[in-house]
Parts: C-alpha cells; sequence; structure tokens
C-alpha cells in the first residue's frame, strides 16, 4: 500500500472514531447548557435535596426521586446480585458443557428483551401478586426491584463468569491439589481471586439498574413523594423525565434537564469505579 | 502407618488413558518410605499422568480414565470409599510452575491449615516450620505479610512445597519443580528435599538427568507409556539393564 491511501485510511479511521466521540461530547454539552442555568438558580443544595416536586408551581426539589432510584436500584441489587453470582459460579465451574451452551445464549437472550417487554409483564404479572398477596398498591418500590434485578442479571452473570474463566487454571488446581473441596476452593480461592471482576460486574449491573426508564414506569407507581415501605409507589430520576418531558416548557423543561445532569453524573460515578476497580489487580 | 518393610505406594498394572488412548500401559512399581525417587524419561513418557494419579488429580480431567490398582498403605486409592480430599492431603503435590495465590506469603501457606481449622497459634508455628523446611524462612521472615506475588520464582516454588508441606502430607510429588528456577534456587530445593525425606516419600520429576544423580535414592526410567526399569541411582546410571535406558542416561537420546 502507498503512503498516500495509507493516509487517506487513517483519515477516514480518525474521523469515524471522532464522529462517535463527539457524538457523546455533544450529548453532554446540551445537557449541560440546557440543565445548569436552572441548577444555578434554584441552588444546586435546594435542588438535591428539596422535598417538592411542584413543576407548576416553580418549585423543583428531586430528593423524593433520588430516593426512588436509589431504593429500587439497592433492592434490584439485592435480589439480582446473590443470584448473577451464583448463576455465574455454577455455569463457570459446575455446569455440564451441555448445560452451559443452553445457558449461555438464554441468559444473552434476556439482555435482549425490550424493557417495555418487561414493564408489560411487570405490570400483568407482579403488580397483581403484590397487590393481592402483600398488600398495598402493587405499584411499588419491590415490583420495581424484582423488574430490575432480572433485568440486571445478564449483565452480573457474563462479567462475573469472564473474571472467573480468566483465572489461571493453576489457582484451582493448587487448591484441589491441597486437599481442598470444590467449595472450599471457590470460596477461599476462586472469589477473592475474582473479587474485583465480580465487584465491576455488580457495579456495572447497578448502573443499568439506575438508568432503566421504560420497564420502571410501568411497574413503580410514579409517586412523586418519600416512601415508608417497599410496598410504596416511588418515582425515579429517569421515570420523571420520560414522564414530563413531553409537555413541559421553560423552567419545567430546564428542571427536567437538570434531572438529568444529576443522573449522569451517577452513572459517570459507577462506570469509573467499575472500570478503575476491573483495571486494578 | 504398617510396618516398615511394607511400601508407602504398591502401583500395581496401572494403565491410564484419555478419552480412548491408552498413554501408560500397565506399570507396577514400589514406592518405598523415605526414599527419594526419580521418574525420568523423554518427553510424553507418561510421568505427568502418572504423578497425578498418584493423588487422584487426574480426576480433574474428564476425558482421562484409570485402570489396575495404586494402592497407599494398603488402600487402593480407586475404591469408592476414599475421600478424595483426604488422599490429597495425605499425598501433596507440587507443579512445574509455581502456583502462589493472590494473597500475602503468610496466608499462602496457611490457607490450607485455615480450611482444616488450625488455631491461629498453631498455624504461625506450622507456616514457620514449613518455611524453615522448604528454606525460604530466613529469605521472607521480615516480610510475611507482603504479597506472594512479589518473590522471585524460586522463592515461589519455595512457597509452593512450604504450602503443601504445612498440611504435613505423607507423600510429596513434585513435577518438574525446577525447571525455569536459577541455579542457586535449584540447589535450595535439593537440599531441602534431601533433608525433608527422613519425614516424606518423595516422587519428583526431575528437571534433568544430572538432578537425579544428585538428589535421588532410586530412579525409574520411563519410555512412552512403559516403565523400562526402576533401580537405584547407582545401578541406573553406571549399570543399566536396558540398552534403552543406558542410551538416555548418557544423552543418546531425549
Ligand atoms: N490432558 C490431556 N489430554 C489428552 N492427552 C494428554 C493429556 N495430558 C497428557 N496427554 C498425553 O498423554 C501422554 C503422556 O503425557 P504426560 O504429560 O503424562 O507425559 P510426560 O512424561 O509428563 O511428558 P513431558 O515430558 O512433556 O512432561 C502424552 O502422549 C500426552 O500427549
Ligand atoms: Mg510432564
Amino acid at each position: 500500500m502507498n503512503s498516500n491511501s495509507e493516509k487517506l485510511s487513517h483519515a477516514v479511521f480518525f474521523a469515524l472514531a471522532l464522529s462517535s466521540i463527539s457524538a457523546l461530547v455533544l450529548i453532554t454539552v446540551f445537557i449541560l447548557v440546557q440543565g445548569a442555568p436552572i441548577i444555578a438558580e434554584i441552588g444546586l443544595f435546594k435542588f438535591v435535596f428539596g422535598m417538592t416536586w411542584a413543576p407548576l408551581k416553580g418549585e423543583f426539589g428531586i430528593f423524593p426521586m433520588i430516593v426512588g432510584s436509589v431504593s429500587a436500584t439497592i433492592g434490584a441489587a439485592i435480589l439480582g446480585v446473590p443470584i448473577g453470582i451464583c448463576c455465574a459460579i455454577f455455569l463457570a465451574e459446575f455446569a455440564p458443557p451441555l448445560m452451559r451452551n443452553i445457558f449461555r445464549p438464554a441468559i444473552q437472550l434476556l439482555a435482549g428483551i425490550p424493557s417495555v417487554v418487561y414493564g408489560f409483564w411487570g405490570l400483568i404479572f407482579i403488580v397483581p401478586s403484590i397487590r393481592d398477596h402483600l398488600g398495598g398498591p402493587g405499584l411499588s418500590i419491590l415490583a420495581g426491584s424484582i423488574i430490575l434485578a432480572i433485568m440486571i442479571l445478564p449483565t452480573v452473570i457474563s462479567i462475573t463468569e469472564v473474571s472467573i474463566l480468566a483465572l489461571p487454571s493453576s489457582y484451582k488446581e493448587g487448591a484441589l491439589a491441597l486437599g481442598l473441596n470444590r467449595w472450599q476452593t471457590i470460596s477461599s480461592v476462586i472469589l477473592p481471586a475474582a473479587k474485583s471482576g465480580i465487584i465491576a460486574a455488580v457495579i456495572l449491573g447497578i448502573g443499568r439498574a439506575i438508568g432503566e426508564t421504560m420497564a420502571v414506569i410501568m411497574v413503580l407507581g410514579n409517586a412523586v413523594a418519600l416512601p415508608e415501605s417497599v410496598l410504596d409507589p416511588v418515582r425515579t430520576l429517569t421515570t420523571n423525565i420520560g414522564i414530563e418531558m413531553g409537555y413541559a416548557v421553560g423552567a419545567h423543561r430546564q428542571a427536567l434537564f437538570a434531572t438529568g445532569i444529576v443522573l449522569f453524573v451517577i452513572i459517570m460515578v459507577l462506570n469509573t469505579t467499575a472500570q478503575y476497580i476491573a483495571r486494578r489487580k | 502407618m504398617g510396618d516398615i518393610s511394607q511400601p508407602k505406594f504398591e502401583i500395581r498394572d496401572l494403565k491410564a488413558y484419555y478419552s480412548d488412548r491408552e498413554v501408560i500401559h500397565g506399570i507396577n512399581l514400589e514406592i518405598n518410605k523415605n526414599e527419594i525417587l526419580s521418574l525420568i524419561g523423554p518427553a510424553n513418557s507418561g510421568i505427568t499422568t502418572l504423578l497425578r494419579t498418584l493423588n487422584r488429580l487426574c480426576d480433574l480431567n474428564p476425558e482421562s480414565r484409570q485402570e489396575g490398582e495404586v494402592v497407599l498403605d494398603g488402600k487402593n486409592i480407586f475404591d469408592h470409599d476414599i475421600v478424595v480430599t483426604q488422599l490429597r492431603r495425605r499425598v501433596g503435590m507440587v507443579f512445574d510452575v509455581p502456583t502462589p495465590l493472590p494473597l500475602s506469603i503468610f496466608d499462602n501457606v496457611a490457607y490450607g491449615l485455615k480450611i482444616i481449622k488450625m488455631s491461629k497459634a498453631d498455624t504461625a508455628n506450622q507456616v514457620e516450620q514449613a518455611l524453615r523446611m522448604s528454606a525460604l524462612w530466613e529469605e521472607v521472615k521480615d516480610r510475611l505479610s507482603t504479597p506472594g506475588m512479589s518473590l522471585s520464582g524460586g522463592q515461589q516454588q519455595r512457597l509452593c512445597m512450604a504450602r503443601v508441606l504445612a498440611l504435613e502430607p505423607e507423600v510429596v510429588l513434585l513435577d518438574r519443580p525446577c525447571s525455569g528456577l536459577d541455579p542457586i534456587s535449584t540447589a535450595r530445593i535439593e537440599e531441602s528435599l534431601m533433608e525433608i525425606k527422613e519425614k516424606y516419600t518423595i516422587v519428583i520429576a526431575p528437571h534433568n538427568v544430572q538432578q537425579a544423580a544428585r538428589i535421588s535414592d532410586r530412579v525409574g526410567f520411563m519410555l512412552l507409556g512403559d516403565l523400562i526399569e526402576v533401580d537405584t541411582k547407582e545401578l541406573i546410571f553406571s549399570d543399566p539393564r536396558d540398552q534403552r535406558t543406558s542410551d538416555y542416561v548418557t544423552g543418546r537420546f531425549g
């Protein structure tokens, strides 16, 4: 290849790479420009910790929604992470090849189901069961947590499994050769050795749960109030934007972008932490 | 323990397979207590397979299968009532590449002890003993809490030996423990092997014929899955019965 065409292909690839990064930059700048002024006007503290969200009266406090996002996400983590990790251990250490070949694509498929379908299923199936068996309106933190727990499984399982499989087989052999049984080997050698990968898997799963919108709109009830139990409805940061964006104008619209900034920051922090932990090692 | 004259291991008509391929063709071998037995042979002789059979580490490979008997202190290790984890505790193994765990030096040696629930005080004592036996104590006693991975290759290998010795096995299997080690580390490991044979039975795949000559009591020569002969080191190196043994130890092939 002569040097001119090589230069040309360089330039093409560079331009394409640049375009994907510039999309990120554009979106970030846009959200900041739209949302920052109102945060400056209200004051960051009042915006983040304000208890009242009343757009018509010009009151924009998102604290109940932060609580909503955090509680639904923590619930998802409590339900989904142990199942996900156990499933990954099973796939990496115990499953016979045939079963592994069925489970892996099935779990990937779980990641491909559109979130509106999860939400619909939750609304038809989980919400009424909670209402009938546990009380409350059914539309609740619990319902959202269950749906989100299922949605984060593929992330948690695949990253955990990859980090277990990436361990040198010598760790396992060394432990088994000392007379440890399989469970002792897993708990005392494999899990500690794969720790950073597993933590990264959990954080990425949490990031996915916090950013999810469609599925939770349908099952969380969306009430802007501090919940008193897991059977109470809440509204998350994402659903707040999703529900009101259609008709918001002026300061209201800016406040929704400001909500987006808060969300953006939370997810950036989670992703950066995950990457940092995964890379440490 | 049984009486002194009884061999530690008696291997009778042992055949080993991977899938359907027979790679050990019916071996008979006795391994005495408190001896260092070296198994030498060119590549693919089946030495690794034989060693991994002795503590049933072969079981990890679902393709592998054995026939015949391996009797340890009068009991066949293939019997159904054998508890494999207990067997592996009695018959420890050191691999060719050092395999420290991502733990501190102390914890690398202690973690097998933790699993058998030894008390803290006993553990500290046992770790020191094991590190002394593997000739590592003097080099690491001031930095027991640093990661095992921070040691040199030779030190890591002695750490792995200490990890096995800490559990006080009866037999220690070593598969080329000195490959890739510098001469000084190699000498250290050889010295400590010769010291600890009073307490243990040692079966080693040495790194080369010279190492076998330095440390062994008896030497077995294996070739393509057959045990050609086994005898005292003196006889194997000066007056072997089989021409192939003689060719191998004099460096004419392999
Ligand atoms: N996991 C395995 N799967 C299939 N075949 C194997 C496996 N391990 C070893 N073999 C085969 O078994 C035979 C004996 O191998 P083994 O590793 O026991 O020999 P060795 O004497 O230790 O050789 P080396 O000098 O290379 O260490 C070889 O033909 C090898 O190809
Ligand atoms: Mg070998």
